[in-house]
């Protein structure tokens, strides 16, 4: 292939191609993804910390390996950049999950997705922006600052992983990871226009990454184009044995049977996922790409799962309950900011949080607290988790019919910024078509699918049986293929020439 | 469902969170409508269904009981607001 003029315009398997090749060096292409940073972070900011340094002695070791031996048998990711949501543990560089109350904390040991990906050859350029806790869908929660839709900088990213969509959107790096806990993958790549892929649930390792509600929460990645995402989910999936609740299944080779096509494949259409006050665009390009599954050989067949209508109500009980279970740990003692003037070790604590945490991390620590409190635990807490096992069950109940479920993401497009900010039940509607994913514990892959009046990003969401992404990035690439969405970049990532080429 | 300011109070206390008169009025009225939403779920019947806490179907995962070096007390103690001789230092928890 022929090497572009901008670098940072490449995939991740056409950096590889060139890196093995070495018509390109790491050091190069990482970088070229430092410059495009440099250049569009006043605009975007999709970083927390930016690792510039890290990144370049990373590159450095990356091109000693890549000139050692054969370089086709260095490890897949070697010398991509990479950007990590900012709740990943990363040893000796800060990690905030977005809050104040974590200012300043840098972990002792790596999460055992960044473990993997060091060993796997990745560059890490940065800690990427989030909501706080990984509570919104807008990034607009974030402690630190906002970040900008690239599509239009007066538009929100999506979230909570805000920050790893717009930094792949942009090209200040090539992958990145987010975490997903009701939507917080799925709604930012279809809001920015790339491909964002949660897990099933036990895939990935949660180990070393800030808990938020830990039977929701996966780990996944970003790229532009599937192909990219289906070599970082490779690198980070499998069994790790400090964290129990990861399956021993085997990891499949996704990219070996990602061309394999979707003739004959049976994908299923919810009714009940074309929400009333969904945005006519977006019905009529989620409608448009399920009429192209059909043109590329897939058998389209109506589901119903009628649970999901109550999966908001039962994810916004179940979420905030385990939410405020998790935060109680943030108590000023062992780490954090802590109110060490006050004596009283009550009023400590109390100080403690009410300085540190956000509006909506309090938001669902109360909400969670009162549905687990005496006299309320069956009403709210027992009921979701029963309605939950309905919930499931449907799912259960189309996949003996179906291999693959088709759905929008979001039920609009990116919304302005500061429009949803003060309406809690407003902003929990972005994630109402992504979380009744999480709660069955399925994997589901969001592709971009067009672009509605404003040329703003539409997604498509697919949503597979448990451990079978292999499927969904098979039908997500032939329909990908089969479009020219992942070639569009926003105007912002291609307007000008990084510092540094010519 | 009506949260009242007192019921906020409570929940706060519970959960060790300091909020200010704004915040108490404010998760008043917001938590209200957020729980006002949850009560569809009441409606539905759920007699003999059994709840689920997480999707898989795990029981105890044990592994080898086997001594390994654990983190150092430097490293732990080097997110500390404070310490004192190789401990945390906190706030009395007893009365004197």
């Amino acid at each position: 292939m022929v090497i572009p003029h901008d670098l940072t315009t490449l995939t991740a398997p056409e950096a590889r191609t060139l890196l093995v090749r070495r018509a390109i060096s790491a050091t190069e292409l990482t970088q070229a993804a430092l410059d495009r940073i440099a250049q569009v972070e006043p605009a975007i900011r999709s970083f927390i910390t930016i690792t510039a340094d890290q990144a370049l002695a990373q590159a450095a070791a990356a091109d000693a390996a890549l000139g050692a031996g054969d370089p086709a048998s260095t490890p897949e990711l070697t010398g991509i950049p990479i950007a990590l949501k900012d709740l990943f543990c990363t040893a000796g560089v800060q990690t905030t999950a977005g809050s104040r109350i974590l200012e300043g904390f840098v972990p002792p040991y790596d999460a055992t997705v960044v473990a993997r990906l060091r060993k796997a050859g990745a560059t890490f350029v940065g800690k990427a922006n989030m909501d706080e806790f990984a509570m919104g869908s807008s990034t607009e929660n974030s402690g630190y600052h906002l970040t900008r839709n690239p599509w239009d900088t007066a538009r929100v990213p999506g979230g909570s992983s805000g920050g790893s969509a717009t930094a792949v959107a942009a090209g200040e790096a090539i992958l990145s990871l987010g975490t997903d806990t009701g939507g917080s993958i799925r709604q930012p790549a279809a809001l920015c226009s790339v491909t964002g892929l949660k897990p099933t649930y036990g895939r990935v390792s949660r180990y070393g990454v800030v808990a938020f509600a830990s039977s929701l929460d996966q780990v996944g990645p970003f790229s532009v184009g599937v192909e990219g995402s289906a070599m970082l989910l490779r690198a980070i999936a499998g069994h790790d044995p400090l964290d129990a609740t990861t399956a021993t299944t085997g990891v499949p080779d996704y990219v070996a049977t990602i061309r394999d096509g979707i003739r004959g494949l049976r994908v299923g259409v919810p009714a009940e996922y074309f929400v009333a006050g969904m945005e006519p665009d977006v019905e009529r390009l989620v409608r448009a790409a399920i009429d192209d599954l059909a043109r590329l050989g897939a058998e389209i067949v109506p589901v119903r799962l009628p649970y999901s209508a109550h999966g908001l109500a039962t994810y916004y009980i179940i979420a905030p309950a385990e939410a405020s279970s998790n935060l109680s740990r943030y108590n000023g003692t062992r780490y954090g900011l802590a109110a060490v003037e006050e004596a009283d070790v009550n009023r400590a604590m109390d100080l403690t949080r009410a300085r540190g945490f956000g509006a909506e991390p309090k938001r669902r620590i109360m909400l969670g607290t009162y549905a687990l409190s005496s006299g309320y635990y069956d009403a709210y807490y027992r009921k979701a988790q029963q309605v939950r096992t309905l919930i499931k069950a449907d799912f259960d109940a189309a996949f003996r019919d179906v291999d693959v479920i088709a759905s929008p993401v979001s039920p609009t497009v990116a919304f302005p910024i500061g429009a949803r900010i003060d309406d809690p039940l407003a902003m929990y509607l972005s994630d109402v078509c992504t979380i009744p994913v999480n709660v069955a514990g399925l994997p589901g892959i969001s592709v971009p699918c067009g672009f509605d009046g404003q040329g703003l990003p539409v997604g498509l969401q697919l949503i597979g049986r448990a451990f079978d992404e292999a499927t969904l990035f098979r039908a997500a690439w032939a329909y990908e293929d089969a479009t020219d969405w992942p070639r569009r970049r926003p105007p912002l990532a291609t307007a000008a020439t990084p510092a540094g080429e010519s | 469902m009506n949260l009242t300011p007192e019921d906020v109070d409570h929940v706060a206390a519970l959960a060790r969170l300091g909020i200010s008169p704004e915040e108490r009025a404010r998760f008043a009225e917001q938590l209200s409508g957020v729980l006002e939403h949850f009560r569809a779920l009441q409606a539905l019947d759920t007699s003999g269904v059994s709840p689920t806490a997480q999707v898989q179907d795990l029981r105890n995962v044990m592994r080898d009981d086997i001594a390994r070096p654990s983190a150092s007390r430097v490293d732990v103690l080097a997110n500390a607001p404070r310490q004192e001789d190789g401990y945390f230092r906190v706030q009395a928890v007893l009365d004197a």
